[in-house]
């Protein structure tokens, strides 16, 4: 995993609530056993007038142009604005996988469905709760201000504005530490084995009918 | 001090370590595991040169791909066939309790066959890289879905980095009317809280209602928590646990029997816990629902009419209905009975178990579907469900009524085989999705009860099951 400490990126505004799982990868780019290469597919509904299918070379493909990623303007965009319950539905990870490779690595919106918000910080992209009114302001901004940037430091836990306003969010310290310093996690849990093989002998002595 | 709440008491049991800031490491009892969300965690195993903890923890069988016709002729897009593959290479290679290979007898949703084979059972914890690994809470196992990262990490660590959830207990108290399921509470539950409602939670769901419902009706309950916002739904294991679990393959034995249901039976809500939040709900007040929108919270009683945006003051929102009302192909004010359907879809984890498709095959005894309905698949959750409903002579039933028996599998609950939906084409489904493309791109979803879909089917049009 990549690791994250500052970002100072163009902001693209996505302007819907409940952006669901399927929305940002339809289901037959899940038939992939890779982790990599589902950026040119992320929002493909959105995105393409044609159906997009596995494999297929995108450069070519049809656009639609109103949709915001398809906007000069947001090209190279780094962090994605976005409205209420981002990435409800299923639990893909194929979801934050097509938005790191696309190249986004914050989300910034008001709140985010419970499993795509942990599948993200596995994957180096910040997902960033701030309140409604910060989300508006943000939306707001972007839309007046071409090439609108916002810098965010995970070490303080801030997100300014290029007036130099900020505003905070909150991480827990062990996802900040991973993300500060692109931890593997597994290696991180590992390091109790001897815990966890004592939990389980104690679990297997109350419950053997677990082990069967 | 408080008593504890069913939610507690599973954390609590499953708890390796905890750090100061609240993050735990938790015990991971049952891995379950489907082909779309596997490959690429034990691609990570591979690459890191790591072993399976505890294989024997893993249930596993190819769902999503698997075509539910033609099984003689294998898989034909050559993407999903080696996506299946990959699953047999994996397994064979890291091992796992039970496998179902594609055409196995036994194989089916993933879902419904680890409840069936006594896999699932109260107490446990389960997780499966798949949302709707909700549905085991219905045996009061504390069951949650994860992301592939997790897959891993509980492969090789047989436990997940996780924070406890805030509680909400939803009681559904009193009698439900005749015709209204299991489904119908579901949806009338989502219609209330939003898909968001539940972030953040564990729900349990309580009440007069609750306890009255099988446990397959608690299983489409609290597959459908996820819907709500909710990693994971609970249902308190009673006697009606106990009765579905005995005998069942990997049930306790003998004196691990007695032990276990003495164990079972303390997993309850004390009577002093606190949630976090408690909604209530009255029973006889839900009618049968169907969603009209491309969310499952846009939902509204048999009798009602579709929105109008113009009575929504909130620009946000009428901005969204009017987009779902323009992808939905609807009319504000549309009666929802005057709504026509090209298809209809009974399966998936949510509605495919045997007493629905009993519920499904009782509407349509008899009748044919309408000649305007192009096509009605009827899709079993497992070879079991396949076999015990083909006992009981529900497939000749469908097949006299004009409707398609299937092998089991997923589906068109979200079209990753040849079962889908054409642009445009409008579906009653069992399922649990109605997002903008999920059973196929441009396709319109309406979530309905197995009777409500079954009834859509014959009369061509949705109506109120209660008159039907
Ligand atoms: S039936 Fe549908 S919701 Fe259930 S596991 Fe399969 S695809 Fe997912």
């Amino acid at each position: 995993m990549k690791a994250f400490t500052t970002l100072n990126g163009l902001v693209c505004p996505l302007d819907r609530a409940n952006v669901d799982t399927d929305a940002i990868i339809p289901k037959q780019f899940l038939k992939s056993i890779k982790r990599s290469g589902f950026g040119p597919y992320l929002f493909d509904e959105w995105r393409y007038t044609d159906q997009g299918e596995p494999g297929m070379d995108c450069t070519n493909r049809p656009l639609k142009k109103d949709f915001v990623l398809n906007q000069s303007r947001y090209r190279g965009a780094e962090i994605l604005l976005a409205r209420d319950n981002f990435g409800c539905g299923s639990s893909r990870e194929h979801a934050p996988w097509a938005i790191e490779d696309y190249g986004f690595r914050a989300i910034i919106a008001p709140s985010f469905a419970d499993i795509f918000f942990s599948n993200c910080y596995k994957n180096g992209v910040l997902p960033i709760v701030a309140s409604a009114a910060i989300v508006d302001q943000l939306f707001r901004e972007c839309a007046a201000t071409q090439g609108y940037r916002l810098r965010v430091d995970l070490e303080t836990q801030t997100v300014r504005n290029p007036a130099g306003e900020w505003f905070s969010f909150d991480i827990t310290p062990h996802r900040k530490h991973c993300m500060l310093k692109g931890l593997d996690e597994i290696g991180l849990t590992l390091q109790h084995a001897g815990e966890i093989k004592a939990f389980e002998a104690k679990h297997q002595e109350a419950q053997p009918w677990l082990f069967a | 001090m408080a008593g504890k709440t069913l939610y507690d008491k599973l954390w609590d049991s499953h708890v390796v370590r905890e750090e100061n800031d609240g993050t735990c490491l938790i015990y991971i009892d049952r891995h379950l595991m489907h082909e779309v969300t596997s490959p690429q965690a034990f691609e990570g195993m591979r690459l890191a040169g790591r072993r399976p903890w505890r294989s024997t923890s893993i249930v596993a069988n190819p769902d999503h791909n698997t075509p539910t016709d033609h099984w003689d002729e294998g898989i034909k897009d050559p993407i999903s066939r080696l996506q299946v593959e990959t699953l047999d290479a994996n397994i064979k290679d890291f091992g796992a309790l039970v496998y179902f290979p594609f055409k196995h007898a036994n194989q089916g949703i993933i879902h419904v066959i680890g409840p069936e084979n006594g896999t699932t059972l109260p107490g446990m914890t389960v997780v499966c890289g798949d949302s709707h690994t909700s549905t085991h809470g219905a045996f009061g196992a504390l069951a949650h879905g994860i992301g592939t990262s997790e897959v891993e990490h509980v492969l090789a660590t047989q436990t997940l980095v996780a924070k406890r959830s805030s509680r909400m207990l939803i009681k559904v108290d009193g009698k439900v009317g005749a015709g209204v399921t299991a489904k119908d509470i579901a949806l009338a539950i989502i219609g209330k809280i939003g898909t968001a409602g539940g972030t953040g939670y564990a729900i349990e769901f309580g009440g007069e209602a609750i306890r009255a419902l099988s446990i397959e009706g608690r299983m489409t309950l609290c597959n459908m928590a996820i819907e709500g916002g909710a990693r994971a739904g609970l249902v308190a294991p009673d006697e009606k646990t106990i009765e579905y679990l005995k005998g069942r393959q990997f049930a306790p034995k003998g004196a691990d029997w007695d032990k276990a249901i003495a164990y079972w039976r303390t997993l309850t809500s004390d009577a002093d816990a606190q949630f976090d939040t408690v909604i209530e709900l009255d029973a006889a007040a839900i009618e049968p629902q169907v969603t009209w929108g491309t969310s499952p919270e846009q939902v509204l009683s048999i009798g009602a009419r579709v929105p109008n945006p113009a009575n929504e003051p909130d620009p946000q929102k009428r901005a969204g209905i009017e987009r779902a009302l323009q992808y939905m192909g609807l009319v504000a004010d549309t009666p929802i009975s005057k709504i026509k359907l090209d298809k209809v879809f009974i399966g998936s984890c949510t509605n495919s178990r045997i007493e629905d498709l009993r519920a499904a095959a009782a509407v349509a005894k008899g009748k044919q579907k309408a000649a305007s309905v192009q096509q009605v698949l009827i899709v079993p959750g497992s070879g079991q469900v396949k076999r015990q409903a083909e006992a009981e002579g529900l497939d000749k039933v469908f097949i006299a009524a004009g409707f398609e028996w299937r092998e089991p599998g997923c589906s068109m609950c979200l079209a990753m085989n040849a079962d889908r939906l054409e642009p445009g084409e409008r579906c009653a489904s069992t399922s649990n999705r109605n997002f903008e493309g999920r059973q196929g791109n441009g396709g319109r979803t309406h979530l309905v009860s197995p009777e409500m879909a079954a009834a859509a089917a014959i009369a061509g049009h949705f109506v109120d099951i209660r008159n039907f």
